[in-house]
């Protein structure tokens, strides 16, 4: 089970990244769970300074942008 | 490298080139193409309102949305060799002068979102980035853009772009240093510290080599992203513009916001500030104060105030911020574009 994370206070392209990492998740077909990580206190826990991020099993793997669905696929294989 | 994808960057290359000289073609013959259409085309008389308004729209309207694809994809590009974590490597532990200067500038060209202001605060001052120094940056960050800049060039001319810039950045640089000296550390949240400092680049996280390629890519999404959304403001404020251009009578504003009245500056400021809007939404506005005769150091004040500040911002710091700081924040900036509304109308 992957454990997929957004980081991010909730702008629009939170939304968009989320959408992504769903859509990536699901055209790899491993079993996951994507959270939204919303607290600012919990986002900078990851270190991160931009949102949105994305977190892959507690590994930050992309910051401060979107990514296409073909990256997002790679970043999480 | 692929061979696959060498070829694939040449044809993009080469993409980009063509694309540049047909802008440039295109850009040259503009006016005489404006003029066509309107005169022998649509079959305006010349000199007749609807004729001077049809003809301004027809000029402006493309060569502004010209002037913004270009200079977004270049921003674009530039803005590929910024990161925040590099900016912030950059400042930590300048002194306050030299770090509110090199701030303001990083500003302009590191990429920046206003809803993560709050992560790059922190990031910034626990890396040791003094309080001031990390408010030039996020003064200059949302006040000089590129949107705004081209706007301005487009349709006041580059002195007026150009004095928008210097002043925006004296603005944060200034500003910035104020706000430093006021030592002002203990009215940000306690827990900001407790946090510890952010590695460099977050752990785990992907920087890949960008190839020219990528970067080329990153302009393009760029344009695509930040045209997609202002397109339709540019349009409209083209249009109002060209409205007054056509039929509203000079100086119609000149007695409410022009020279003379000394409190449209404050009062230009004061209205801005609760506004929040891109550059682009705002210049149907600021075309429509201009053209009728209000003074460029207000309405100058007035963008920049909109621009700036913004309500909004101020509630997303207010997670990091106490109320105080806030204000003194928000108070300091204001201060200071009244100053240069002033120095707009007065002196110059």
């Amino acid at each position: 089970m992957k454990k997929i994370q957004i980081l991010g206070t909730g702008c629009a392209k939170c939304q968009k990244l989320a959408a992504v990492a769903e859509e990536a998740a699901k055209a790899i077909g491993t079993p996951y769970e994507l959270q939204k990580v919303t607290d600012i206190k919990q986002i900078m826990s990851f270190k991160v300074m931009s949102t949105p991020a994305l977190v892959v099993d507690g590994v930050v793997k992309l910051t401060g942008r979107v990514p296409t669905i073909d990256e997002a696929k790679q970043l999480m294989g | 490298m692929k061979p696959s994808v060498t070829s694939l960057s040449s044809i993009r290359l080469c993409a980009v080139v063509f694309g540049l000289a047909v802008w440039w073609l295109f850009y040259r013959h503009l006016a005489e193409f404006a003029g066509w259409l309107t005169h022998a085309v649509f079959g305006l008389e010349r000199g007749s309102h609807l004729g001077a308004s049809v003809e301004f729209f027809v000029f402006e309207a493309p060569k502004v949305m010209m002037l913004l694809v270009l200079v977004v994809f270049g921003v674009g590009i530039v803005r590929t060799f910024f990161t925040p974590e590099r900016t912030r490597q950059l400042l930590a532990g300048r002194r306050e002068s030299v770090g509110n200067v090199l701030a303001a500038f990083l500003g302009t060209v590191t990429p920046f979102c206003s809803c993560s202001a709050v992560p790059l605060f922190i990031g910034f001052v626990t890396a040791g980035v003094p309080l001031g120094v990390t408010f030039s940056f996020l003064i200059s960050a949302p006040m000089v853009n590129e949107v705004a800049l081209v706007l301005l060039f487009g349709m006041f001319g580059w002195k007026v772009a150009g004095l928008y810039l210097g002043l925006g950045l004296i603005i944060a640089i200034i500003a910035g240093w104020i706000l430093g000296r006021l030592r002002l550390e203990k009215y940000v949240e306690s827990w900001v510290y407790e946090n510890g400092t952010p590695a460099d680049v977050a752990e785990g996280a992907e920087v890949p080599a960008l190839r020219w390629s990528d970067r080329l890519q990153a302009g393009m999404v760029a344009v695509g992203e930040i045209v997609g959304r202002v397109w339709i403001y540019v349009l409209l404020g083209i249009a109002v513009g060209a409205g007054i251009h056509g039929f509203v009578p000079e100086n119609f504003m000149a007695s409410l916001m022009g020279r003379g009245a000394w409190w449209s500056v404050p009062l230009a400021v004061l209205l801005g500030v609760p506004m929040y809007a891109n550059a682009a939404s705002i210049i149907p506005i600021v075309q429509a104060l201009l053209g009728k005769g209000a003074a460029l150091g207000t309405v100058l004040a007035f963008m920049m105030a909109v621009i700036g500040l913004s309500l909004p911002e101020a509630i997303i710091l207010r997670q990091v911020l106490k109320p105080r700081l806030i204000a003194t924040f928000f108070g300091v900036v204001a201060g200071g574009i009244v100053l240069v509304g002033y120095i707009f109308n007065f002196v110059l």
